[in-house]
């Protein structure tokens, strides 16, 4: 019951008057920059982290914590009213959300995003509360060669599990580790630091995500303005009637159930459990000839796993320093900045922190019900600002930011050079998160690894530490070695069957 | 001759389209609508959707009007388009509709009335929506 005191003394410090508006500016940023194709809650925390290194640091994880859980509620009123998904989260909302909206059915299906998201996030902010005492505890007990064995599965499953091509993703992962590994190593030795004295210190991930995220959007819309607009489809007031709140609920439960644990581990978030609750949904409905048609169990589903998953993003964020998506890395990179360890000490040396953070979820999670149930009409007129506006003032905001970390020119043209690798990666399919969790992680990685290696002498067997290092080393060898293994074991046996 | 019709789908578009074709019957000239929208956010309001010119159509067909229509997105204000195709063609009359702007909203978002009032080299009738 300590826990819950600790969440009890989180909510008395987050209903002061300055962190509730810091939470209420917050989710509506996050809902902004959720609505907005192309501007998610990556780039946004990227582009407010050298703004908020004058706050507090609890303050700061509000306003973010905010910005994270705002972005999968905005996306929602884009996919459904424009046929767009605002984010990636939200892509399968548009489906059967759009459908739904061209049937003249838009206020439904709004209100059943808006309210499936509110439950979900709170059932998945309960099990986080439940969840994370135990993973902490688990995470203690940890050593070194456990949590760059730990690391280590985090790069593997993002490269390998997500995306279309592993290649892609390995390219993607290795640009990450070598921009990460650029500067003055613990020994004292100079890497990759091309005789330039200003990389010495590294390169600042605040420069690296802006340029990464922003600059490199910014170039892409600039060399792809589609000159045509879409139709936002008019509605009025969500609301749901009798017959909606009897088919959403099971959806919503059901979506929360796919989304937590699939946003826990590191395989990308929300993606692939909000296309398992689609798919479930349409498997399990009374109705399926809708499906396609505009059905609202196709809607409540994924909406509401998409904020689960968020919940479920913060367990390992917060109880082992390890990001399963982009925005919890940026958010990462903010609790170094702030010089805080992430990690599972996190809780005993930062709990009034991390609490506050916790309750602050609540709140904000109400916040944005408020914010968008009644408000959805008026946040998809942001759809008219003129995108050329739109990306000179993140250009603006990502130049200050970058120039502000460190007060010197270099950074600016760092960021330039990030920004064209941006666009690069874009231009040719590379995935960005494994290069991001690369950048962030490897150095950590890195630590780790010497550290195990430091304990045994050198000799490699120090790599292997206790039993966890030996399943999850099982678990990464299985997926890496997945194409093989469907090749080799898993045909032959099947075609096997078929013929006997 | 042509007379050239500013059109957007609002109230305003609809009155300017009324008093367009009562001018064209006058006159007993032809009638092109033009609408426009720069193209470059996700969502314009101005931009009229394919039912709605379908329908301007077919009100104009059956008020025996000759017409034609022209949808542009090219970037472009729709002010720079329309005085184009007044400088570039045979229009006799614009009509466009106006509404009340504020300072504020004037000098941020400019205003195509303005601009089409003052650089069109032909008359130019102004409409309010009622």
């Amino acid at each position: 019951m300590d826990n819950l005191g600790n969440l009890l003394d989180g909510f008395a410090n987050v209903l002061t008057p300055m962190n509730l508006l810091i939470s209420l500016l917050g989710v509506t940023i996050g809902t902004a920059v959720g609505v907005l194709p192309g501007i998610g809650p990556a780039m946004t925390v990227a582009l407010l982290l050298p703004v908020t290194y004058g706050m507090e640091p609890t303050q700061a994880f509000i306003l973010f914590a905010g910005i994270f859980y705002g972005g999968m509620y905005g996306g929602s009123t884009t996919s459904i009213l424009l046929n767009t998904p605002g984010e990636s989260s939200s892509v399968v909302t548009a489906i059967e959300g759009n459908k739904m909206a061209k049937a003249g059915r838009a206020a439904q299906a709004l209100a059943t995003a808006a309210i499936g998201s509110f439950i979900a996030g709170t059932i998945a902010t309960v099990l986080l509360v439940v969840a994370i005492p135990p993973v902490v505890a688990f995470a203690v007990s940890l050593g070194s060669p456990d949590y760059f064995a730990l690391m280590l599965l985090a790069f593997v499953s993002v490269t390998a599990v997500l995306g279309a091509s592993r290649i892609r993703g390995l390219a993607a992962l290795l640009l990450g580790l070598v921009i990460g590994v650029i500067g003055i190593d613990q020994s004292g030795q100079q890497r990759l630091t091309l005789g330039i004295p200003q990389l010495a210190d590294g390169i600042d991930v605040v420069v690296v995500a802006v340029g990464i995220f922003a600059v490199g959007e910014a170039l892409w819309i600039a060399a792809h303005l589609r000159r045509k607009s879409g139709e936002v489809i008019p509605v009025g007031q969500p609301w749901m009637g009798r017959e909606d709140w009897k088919r959403s609920w099971k959806p919503w439960l059901r979506g929360t159930a796919f989304g937590f644990p699939f946003g826990a581990v590191p395989a990308g978030g929300a993606e692939i459990p909000t296309f398992l609750s689609y798919v479930t949904e349409k498997k399990l409905s009374k109705h399926p000839e809708q499906f396609g048609k505009g059905a609202i169990e196709g809607v409540a589903g994924p909406e509401a796993a998409n904020n689960a998953s968020a919940a479920g993003t913060l367990v390992p964020m917060l109880a082992i320093g390890l990001p399963t998506n982009a925005t919890a890395a940026v958010m990462l990179a903010a609790f170094e900045g702030y010089g805080i360890q992430p990690g599972p000490l996190l809780f005993s040396r930062e709990s009034s922190l991390v609490w506050t953070l916790i309750a602050s979820l609540f709140i904000g999670n109400l916040l944005l019900l408020v914010l968008n149930l009644p408000l959805a009409p008026a946040w998809a007129r942001l759809l008219r600002i003129p995108r050329p506006y739109l990306y000179a003032g993140i250009l603006f905001f990502a130049s200050m930011g970058a120039y502000a970390v460190n007060a010197q020119p270099f950074d600016l043209f760092l960021l330039l050079i990030l920004g064209l690798l941006g666009f690069g990666m874009r231009r040719f399919g590379l995935p960005v998160l494994p290069m991001i969790v690369g950048i962030i992680l490897g150095p950590r990685a890195e630590l780790h690894g010497r550290r195990a290696l430091q304990l045994s002498g050198g000799e490699l067997h120090g790599l292997l530490g206790g039993w966890v290092s030996w399943v999850i080393y099982t678990v990464v060898a299985v997926v890496l070695l997945w194409p093989l293994i469907g090749r080799f074991l898993v045909r032959p046996v099947r075609e096997r069957l078929v013929t006997s | 001759m042509t007379i050239l019709v500013g059109y957007v789908p609002s109230a305003l578009g609809e009155a300017a389209l009324r008093a367009a074709v009562e001018q064209a019957r006058f006159r007993d000239e032809s009638l092109l609508v033009v609408n426009t929208s720069r193209g470059d956010a996700y969502a314009d309001p101005r931009l009229a959707p394919e039912a709605d010119l379908e329908r301007v159509v077919r009100e104009l067909t059956a008020a025996g009007v000759p017409h034609a229509v022209r949808q542009l997105v090219r970037g472009r204000d729709a002010a720079e388009e329309i005085v184009e195709i007044v400088e570039s063609e045979q229009i006799s009359l614009v009509v466009i509709g106006i509404r009340h702007r504020t300072p504020v909203g004037k000098l941020i978002m400019g205003s195509s009335a303005q601009e089409i009032l003052l650089r069109v080299p032909c008359p130019v009738l102004a409409v309010k929506a009622h």
